[in-house]
């Protein structure tokens, strides 16, 4: 199916299992729709999460993490491949 | 049009097989750490200006030694600090490609100081990407030439201080007072706003070597929580405050424009060029084939060694022995040493070849040959020698028989025999004499006229013809008993 039109509504998917929990995306996001999880992913960080709604596509968080695979941010116009849950 | 979607670049490895273990698809580096993000805008980078075929990346030592472990590209690791050097040979060979020298502060400005300056010097006309960190983060914070003054580090734990330990280097102003370099900038990882702008100076970089402009040099302001035992959001912070007041942001030269765009000529090997600048007579050197002894029964033709033992049993010696007089003889040869922590007490151990073939790789991993001069070699190479291979242990030492069946087994007092002699030390010479008279596959003669060359000291010559001999003379009576 994919990604037709193009995207409506940006989206940021965090991959848990790969977040260290630093805080910095949390940090950098500005309009503070990131926060620290309670649970505890498979190494034993608190990983960010996404609120589901407000994001604005900016992608200061994906420039903030240092983690290459942990977030992927899907801009408005977005055509392609479906977007993860 | 920019797509959509930021994401991990293709210039990463999917999975990170390298580096294994239990979570093989994140990276190595702490929390918050700084390398992480400037691996993600050079990959990025790498992607979006379609060189990922051509780029040649010089991991450091540090913490980001295992950058080999993420990036789809060529790498090199390394010695610490003389990835300026490394990257230089790179580029000479093939000027085509991009070859980006990848370094922290502990590698460029200290051990590698004079690497990095000499290379910038000569405008080697690469990409230098320089992480500034103020610290030695991988051996755990000890003070780096740019740590900061007053900064507690694990060998600065009073602070550094400018009258003992000097000042924090600034290596982008440094750089900037060469006449070569094309482009200097520091930067820093801290907000969106100053990330965009270490964005800009990674791509302007790798732009002006795929211009084939000149050398390039990014510094990177970058936390090290760990190392600075902070949170990363407060690393951030204390970065911004402090660090930047010492080691400010900005272009500290700029000659990019002014450079015309030029392209490049790859480099181009015959292996006639190679001929004619070395002077070589006109033989196909690749294809040269020997003519060694002749007459070697077949399973003994061409032998792999191993030769193992004490540290002081000479079998090292004993393997210069038989490769020079496999040389000598004809033979294409190659003899390797093996050191390390085992030369104390353990096991010291050589590889040998000798072939009518040229050879392709010095290292014996399958031998054909083991010589055990001890009990723990038999037990350490047993396993490894070919089916049907031979095994010669120094029956004096070594109480037991090889357990496999499969190979051939001769036991040699050479010690013993040695010590009849009136030196155990000759024991490698006996056994010597021993191989070549079971296999055939050197003549007495030769390794009689290959002594002097392998032995430096004069007097010892007869005792190790001697020694030969003895070995030769347990060989034929066995063989008649």
């Amino acid at each position: 199916m994919g990604v037709e039109k193009g995207l409506q509504v940006p989206k940021v998917v965090i991959r848990e299992d790969e977040c260290k929990g630093c805080g910095l995306c949390i940090q950098a996001c500005p309009e503070n729709v990131l926060f620290v999880q309670k649970h505890f992913n498979r190494m034993g960080y608190h990983p960010a999460g996404y609120q589901g709604e407000g994001c604005i596509g900016c992608g200061f968080c994906f420039y903030q993490c240092p983690e290459p695979g942990a977030i992927t941010v899907y801009k408005k116009g977005y055509v392609g491949e479906e977007v993860e849950a | 049009m920019a797509e959509k979607v930021l994401r991990k670049a293709e210039s990463f490895y999917p999975l990170y097989e390298r580096k294994g273990g239990a979570a093989p698809d994140v990276t190595h580096y702490c929390p918050g750490c700084g390398h992480g993000v400037l691996h993600k805008l050079i990959a990025e980078a790498i992607d979006d200006f379609g060189i990922r075929e051509r780029t040649i990346l010089i991991s450091p030592v540090g913490c980001s030694v295992f950058a080999y472990y993420y990036f789809r590209v060529g790498n090199i690791q390394a010695p610490h600090g003389r990835a300026p050097a490394v990257a230089t040979g790179i580029k000479r060979v093939y000027p085509e490609s991009i070859v980006i020298s990848y370094q922290g502060d502990g590698d460029l400005a200290a051990i590698g100081g004079n690497n990095i300056l000499q290379a910038a010097n000569r405008g080697e006309k690469i990409s230098v990407f320089f992480v500034n960190n103020a610290i030695y983060g991988m051996t755990g914070g000890q003070m780096a030439p740019t740590t900061l003054i007053g900064q507690k580090t694990t060998t600065s734990p009073l602070g550094r201080r400018a009258s003992n330990e000097g000042y924090p280097m600034r290596m982008s102003e440094l750089i900037a007072t060469l006449e070569a370099p094309i482009y200097v900038e520091r930067v820093a990882l801290t907000d969106a706003k100053n990330t965009t702008k270490v964005r800009r100076a990674v791509r302007k970089a790798l732009k002006n070597q795929i211009e084939n402009k000149g050398f390039s040099f990014v510094e990177v302001l970058s936390i090290c929580p760990s190392g600075w035992k902070m949170e990363p959001t407060q690393a951030k912070e204390w970065l911004t405050q402090e660090m930047m007041r010492i080691f400010p942001l900005g272009v500290y030269k700029d000659r990019s424009d002014e450079i015309e765009e030029a392209g490049v000529q790859p480099t181009v090997f015959s292996a006639q060029d190679l001929q004619d600048s070395l002077n070589l007579p006109e033989t196909d050197s690749a294809s040269a084939k020997r003519e060694p002894k002749t007459g070697v029964p077949e399973k003994y033709r061409n032998p792999r060694l191993k030769i193992a033992g004490f540290g002081g049993q000479g079998v090292l010696i004993l393997g210069v022995g038989i490769a020079q007089a496999g040389m000598d003889d004809g033979y294409h040869v190659s003899w390797l040493p093996s050191y390390g922590p085992e030369m104390r007490g353990g096991t010291a151990n050589c590889s040998v070849n000798l072939s009518s073939r040229i050879i392709g790789s010095p290292l014996v991993t399958q031998p054909t040959v083991l010589v055990a001069m001890n009990l723990p070699s038999l037990e350490k190479f047993e396993k490894d020698v070919a089916p049907g291979g031979l095994i010669l242990t120094d029956s004096s030492l070594v109480d037991r028989a090889p357990s496999r069946t499969d190979i051939e087994h001769l036991g040699v007092p050479a010690t013993k025999l040695a010590d009849e002699l009136g030196n155990t030390r000759v024991a490698n010479l006996v056994m010597l004499g021993a191989y070549i008279a079971y296999t055939g596959v050197l003549d007495k003669d030769v390794v009689h006229s290959s002594l002097p060359r392998f032995i430096k000291r004069k007097a010892l010559i007869d005792l190790n013809k001697q020694a030969i001999q003895k070995g030769m003379e347990f060989v034929s009576h066995q063989v008649k008993a």
